[in-house]
């Protein structure tokens, strides 16, 4: 349906956003999940090169901030200010067909990504995760680690300069945590951003932001008409 | 003060309360006038005989089971347009009850098509299109089952209902298609020229208007009671995350 | 958006089983009815308009819960959902992919199977063309359906009971143009109501399936 056109229009911003000054912008904002807030009042902000880690206890609501960021979930409330298509998310799920083998998996998202010579980029992403050995093995033959190597390389290919991701080093062992590491390092240096919420150091020079200080106050929910879009609709009156 | 206030639970649980039992009432000495006269104050028709007086119970049943509908899919665009929770759950509430009212108009309608057309059931447009609109029901009613947040479930019960509308009314012309057609035309049209005689008119009308009466009732019981169900879950929620 | 359309002809290709499903399906429902309505020849081509098309129906419906289901599983819908690719035009390449898998397929097969129906030679043309105009709707309303019951788990019957009541008029018209058409008589008008409804569906719906997808991802 929509030609190669404007989406290669779009990487050619990109690729100059990139190197230019950008940031993530986000105050103020609060999040829902399953309708009732999780979070408020979250504030920070991120230039390029800089990466933040999430911190806060299960629950506290990391998973529902990053989604948030993605756009996935409309917000409460506040606002989130970024270059607009900037953004890549990565999750527990990563997205991958058993079916087909390592490099049609990442080809099919270069190409979804309406990357330039696709070719190179998605050698380059196998080679940065150590895949290369792998690359025509059917996806479902991998191991759980080597699978999420494959979910992390499709970063690479999204061509977007801010990384969102949800416990990124989840059943990786030390050495491909090292990898990893290096990867988001190379991706900052280049003036890249990182958001992710992980629980392990990985070694990297990060600020960490732990959401506790934002849990949404539960009996802050406001009783009253129109149109708020959470639970807290129904107030604290007895409705007889 | 907007209409939209009543949209406000709280509004809307202190108004009904005092309101309901005014309208039991109203309903009782609507429907039951109307259908003792319909019962025993008409006189039986020749080509008919005793059983024009399912009519009593058969053309209210029916008129409520398409006017639920369409009160569902008014509601369900104020949801989607206005969030107003209250519109979504009567929405919710009218479902089971015009479910209930096109099962009765299907079964009057089979116990008066016996000795009528002698047969139960036929494929005849208009029982047709009530078919349909019995498995309409039935899957709106699935679908606010089976989805696990009330808000979700409200979005895409609305959305059902909308594009359900626009399918059953397609089925509705669809089916003049088929060359046959037993059922009668329309017992009231608005120009009274084609009216079935005029003393079955009148308790024909008092029955109608008690059904309306009757499902406003039902509606805004079963819609504080959905009120009350949503509130309970909105605490269960807060006590987990408290 | 082709990159996906491709894709999942090859998810469908590979995965072996999925494809063929329907088409055994609807190959078993037409041989089952001449087993419960007798061998004779005149009945069954009277009724062969009406068993192809139902069966036919059966047979896109089958394989209308893995539209969206695997992919909503793997995250593959999350990441599709933040990539630059429209929601809309994602729902309207899965209903074609869908289209292609079942709905071609099936149609391709129908004379084959209306053989053993009995039906008139004639009619194998009306038969195509029906099938053909008709089961694009199948698999666009089936998008719709599946994107409703995605974050419904075991959705299989749930959606089966919201699509089936769209599908009757898909279907009523479809049988009506394909019988009219057998018996030699005008059916024009059940053609164009057929075409418009496969056009209003393919047009509208994947606006109304995305929409529907970001309510469930929320």
């Amino acid at each position: 349906m929509a030609g190669g056109g404007p989406i290669l229009c779009l990487f050619a911003c990109a690729a100059i956003r990139y190197a230019c000054a950008m940031e993530l912008k986000v105050s103020d904002l609060s999040c829902a999940r399953g309708g009732m807030p999780v979070l408020e009042g979250v504030d920070f902000t991120l230039s390029g090169g800089e990466m933040l880690l999430l911190r806060g206890p299960n629950g506290i609501g990391k998973t529902t901030l990053l989604r948030t960021l993605a756009g996935l979930q409309p917000a409460l409330g506040g606002t989130i200010i970024m270059p607009p298509e900037s953004l890549a998310y990565g999750a527990h799920a990563d997205g991958l067909k058993a079916m087909l083998t390592v490099r049609e998996n990442l080809a099919f998202w270069a190409r979804v990504h309406g990357v330039p010579d696709m070719e190179r980029e998605v050698v380059r992403a196998l080679d940065e995760f150590n895949l290369n050995d792998l690359a025509d093995r059917p996806a479902r033959s991998l191991s759980a680690g080597q699978k999420r190597r494959l979910g992390l390389a499709r970063l690479l290919l999204t061509g977007r300069p801010i990384w969102a991701l949800d416990e990124p080093t989840v059943s990786l062992d030390t050495e491909s945590v090292a990898l990893f590491a290096e990867t988001v390092r190379r991706h900052c240096a280049a003036g890249g951003m990182a958001i992710m919420a992980t629980h392990i150091g990985l070694g990297l020079e990060a600020r960490a932001l732990d959401l506790s200080a934002f849990r949404a106050d539960p009996d802050s929910c406001r009783a009253g008409g129109g149109s708020v879009p959470a639970d807290a609709f129904f107030g604290d009156e007895d409705l007889a | 003060m907007s209409i939209w206030e009543y949209a406000n639970p709280k509004k809307f649980m202190e108004t009904t309360e005092k309101v309901l039992p005014w309208l039991v009432g109203l309903t009782a000495v609507t429907i039951l006038p109307g259908l003792l006269w319909g019962f025993y104050l008409t006189p039986e028709a020749e080509n008919f005989g005793s059983s024009v007086k399912i009519i009593y119970i058969h053309v209210p049943s029916a008129f409520i089971a398409i006017n639920a509908w369409l009160m569902m899919l008014v509601a369900s665009l104020i949801w989607l347009v206005r969030r107003h929770h209250v519109s979504v759950l009567a929405a919710k509430a009218a479902a089971a009850i015009g479910t209930v009212m096109t099962l009765i108009a299907l079964i009057s309608g089979a116990v008066w098509g016996q000795p009528m057309w002698g047969t139960w059931w036929a494929w005849d447009p208009r029982l047709t299109s009530f078919l349909v609109l019995f498995i309409f029901y039935l899957g709106y009613m699935a679908l606010w089952e089976a989805i696990e947040s009330p808000d979700t479930a409200a979005d895409l019960t609305s959305i059902l209902c909308i594009v359900g509308s626009v399918f059953a009314l397609l089925s509705r012309y669809a089916v003049n298609f088929w060359p046959q057609g037993l059922h009668q035309d329309a017992s009231l049209s608005v120009d009274k020229a084609e009216h079935v005689a005029d003393v079955y008119y009148w308790p024909l009308i008092l029955c109608i208007a008690g059904f309306v009466l009757l499902f406003v009732t039902l509606v805004l019981y079963r819609t504080r009671t959905e009120v009350r169900a949503r509130r309970l879950k909105a605490l269960e929620a807060r006590e987990r995350m408290a | 958006m082709i990159a996906l359309l491709l894709r999942d002809l090859r998810l469908a290709v590979r995965a072996g089983g999925g494809f063929g499903l329907g088409l055994v399906f609807f190959l078993i429902v037409t041989v089952l009815v001449p087993f419960g309505v007798g061998p004779e020849g005149a009945l069954l081509a009277q009724i062969a308009p009406g068993i192809l098309w139902v069966a036919a129906l059966l047979a896109c419906l089958l394989s209308l819960d893995r539209i969206f289901a695997l992919d909503y599983e793997d995250g593959t819908i999350d990441l599709l959902a933040t990539s630059p690719l429209p929601l809309e035009g994602v729902a309207a390449m899965k209903g074609l992919a869908h289209w292609l898998t079942t709905g071609l397929p099936l149609t391709l097969v129908a004379p084959g199977l209306a053989v053993l129906l009995n039906m008139p030679a004639g009619a194998y043309s009306w038969l195509l063309l029906t099938l053909l105009i008709g089961t694009p709707a199948l698999s666009f309303i089936g998008t719709f359906g599946a994107a409703l019951t995605v974050g419904v788990k075991r959705g299989g019957l749930l959606l089966s009971l919201l699509v089936l009541p769209l599908y009757m008029p898909t279907l009523l018209f479809g049988a009506e143009a394909l019988r009219r058409g057998a018996e030699g008589a005008d059916n024009t008008v059940p053609l164009l109501m057929l075409a418009g409804i496969t056009l209003g569906t393919i047009g509208l719906l994947p606006f109304v399936a995305a929409q529907v997808l970001r309510i469930n991802l929320r």
